[in-house]
């Protein structure tokens, strides 16, 4: 299973120019924010003299109203972006795989009571929710992380509730109960490992989904503290210049819009990678 | 069944008026009254250290659900399982543990029974982790020589259970079972998934574990070839409810309730002088389960009122031989 694992997803990439293209950009935008420091340019230098220079050798993406340079504010405000995605991922996805098997498992009014929860949960405008307590949380990437994630895990948690339900019928898992295992232990051994390539799939579109969001609460201002910026900031910042430079409403826009495109791409060819032929 | 003959101490498993209900999802969205699906409806029976009682149904006739109701699988809604004396029904998870030990199982399909993310190593020796047995050094040793035992090659213990054939996974259920010392084994139709050349190797690797081991087995199959051969004494579930228990020769010699006639005439093949036979296949019913009387009833050619309204117990017909029937 493990070994098949890796082959099918090399076939099913080979076949799959999308996807390949998917993975390439995310591994590029990641390794370009790790390493940003390798660009010379300082994010926060501000120079009045070079305000609003369009795209030019010295500053590839141009520069912005206080004369910053622009890639440089790009490159870090990936940092913020990505990290803000995939932290907001790890905190839902293990949120929900917690409450979906359990629910799964132990069925009955455990599974009742917090399937109504998350439907609950499901039924708020998630995003009104995340305005009103970032309004009362210290802006910071800590908060934005912590809001998302702690809003976004009720699909994965319906996801993993339904292949529990199906993994836990079947006879090794019957086995280990009555073999005595204890009811973690069946969980963790034998109904996670063999859920895993769907939850990898809802994950990896699961990161799309949190990046989208943290660009949407940046753009409202709730995200990081200036000068620090995410690109959703960097939007919303760039507005007032449109008409004048619309390279800065551009970059971070197109940078959004290709990781996103690409974590959907990837989750999208994982899905038919694992899915049952 | 307490015969006569048999002490009390000789007895490793039985039952008694064991039910296993299952509650259904209610069909009336407005109805508050849960319907209940009675699975096992009373059923009697016990088990004598060494040897393999056989227990033959069609599907929907409970077979499984006592098997995993005296595996602990599922709770007993009422009656009592005693093991080796212990009544083990309504026994408390934790008390549960030394029979867990002592009671392992090998099931019907064998490409769901292992778990597909486990090395064959890893799954043999599971259950000694769960029962803490052996040092981790000894329980990698005894995997292999389990393997060996039932068939398999030391490379074998590496590899998933994907890279083997339905015989050979079987064969790995065995050894696992086999790795923490069972007294008792519930083989749930073990064989029937796999092919006719495979199904006469495994099963008798099984005899002869059971000679040189001095297992116990219960046996739960469909296939009523592979039960006449294997068991000493077969009971036969209809619906639920055992319908008759006896000596494997007796009941394929002289079956006595309806149903086990028409069981076997499914297998023999037709002779036209066999005239009983012939009238019950003719009249294959459908399975229905009726509210009141003997289950048979609606299925049997020989009902009178008495079936419709009364339900009859499991009686000795013959010494050794019960049978729940108005006809004896």
């Amino acid at each position: 299973m493990r070994e098949n694992l890796w082959k099918n997803i090399r076939l099913g990439f080979k076949t799959n120019k999308l996807a390949v293209a998917g993975a390439a950009a995310i591994v590029i935008l990641t390794l370009a924010a790790v390493f940003a420091f390798l660009y010379p340019m300082d994010p926060n230098q501000i120079s009045v003299t070079d305000r609003w220079l369009w795209p030019c050798q010295a500053h590839p993406f141009g520069t912005d109203d206080m004369g910053r340079d622009y890639l440089a504010r790009c490159l870090y405000g990936g940092r913020a972006s990505l990290a803000a995605g995939f932290m907001a991922m790890i905190l839902s996805t293990f949120i929900g795989i917690v409450v979906g098997s359990v629910s799964g498992f132990m069925g009955g009014a455990v599974d009742a009571v917090l399937m109504r929860i998350v439907d609950a949960l499901m039924s708020l405008p998630t995003f009104l929710i995340m305005v009103v307590m970032n309004a009362y949380l210290e802006p910071g990437l800590q908060n934005v992380v912590l809001i998302i994630g702690f809003l976004t895990w009720m699909n994965i948690a319906r996801i993993v509730r339904g292949e529990t339900i199906a993994v836990n019928q079947r006879e090794y898992v019957i086995y280990a109960k009555i073999s005595g295992q204890k009811k973690m232990a069946v969980i963790v051994k034998h109904i996670l490992p063999n859920i895993m390539p769907t939850i990898i799939v809802a994950a990896t579109m699961n990161i799309a989904n949190a990046i989208l969001m943290e660009s949407a609460l940046s753009f409202f201002g709730m995200g990081l503290r200036p000068p620090a910026a995410s690109w959703g900031s960097m939007l919303s910042n760039a507005q007032g210049y449109i008409a004048t430079a619309p390279y800065m409403a551009f970059f971070p826009g197109l940078l959004i819009l290709i990781t996103v495109i690409s974590f959907n791409y990837l989750g999208e060819a994982l899905r038919k990678v694992f899915e049952p032929k | 069944m307490g015969n006569e003959m048999t002490r009390q101490e000789d007895l490793l498993i039985e039952v008694k008026d064991l039910c296993v209900h299952f509650r259904r999802k209610a069909e009336d969205v407005f109805s508050f009254k849960p319907s209940w699906l009675r699975a096992v409806d009373g059923v009697n029976f016990s088990i004598k250290k060494g040897e393999t009682f056989g227990l033959v149904g069609e599907s929907g006739s409970g077979k499984s659900t006592i098997g995993k109701a005296i595996l602990r699988y599922h709770e007993p809604t009422s009656g009592e399982i005693f093991y080796d004396g212990t009544e083990i029904g309504h026994m408390k998870e934790k008390d549960l543990m030394p029979f867990r030990r002592k009671m392992q199982s090998i099931f019907q399909d064998p490409y769901s029974s292992l778990d597909p993310s486990r090395t064959v190593r890893e799954i043999i020796c599971e259950p000694m982790e769960i029962h803490r047995m052996y040092t981790p050094a000894e329980r990698k040793e005894r995997a292999a020589e389990l393997l060996s035992v039932v068939g398999l090659k030391q490379e074998d213990l590496t590899k998933y259970p994907h890279e083997f054939s339905g015989g050979q996974r079987q064969r790995i259920s065995i050894a696992r079972a086999l790795s923490v010392h069972p007294e008792f084994v519930v083989c749930d139709e073990p064989i029937s998934a796999l092919d006719v050349s495979l199904q006469a190797q495994i099963v008798n690797m099984l005899e002869d574990l059971q000679d040189s081991r001095g297992l116990t087995y219960l046996f739960i199959s469909h296939q009523l070839q592979v039960v006449q051969k294997i068991c000493d004494n077969i009971g036969v579930l209809y619906l639920g409810s055992m319908m008759e228990i006896s000596s494997s020769e007796k009941l394929y010699g002289n079956p006595l309730h309806p149903y086990t006639k028409m069981l076997i005439a499914s297998i023999l093949p037709p002779d036209p002088k066999n005239q009983v036979l012939d009238d019950i296949t003719a009249d294959v019913g459908v399975q229905e389960r009726a509210e009141h009387g003997c289950k048979f009833h609606n299925r049997c050619p020989w009902c009178t009122e008495k079936c419709k309204n009364e339900t009859p117990a499991l009686r000795e017909a013959e010494p050794g031989h019960f049978v729940a029937c108005w006809r004896y």
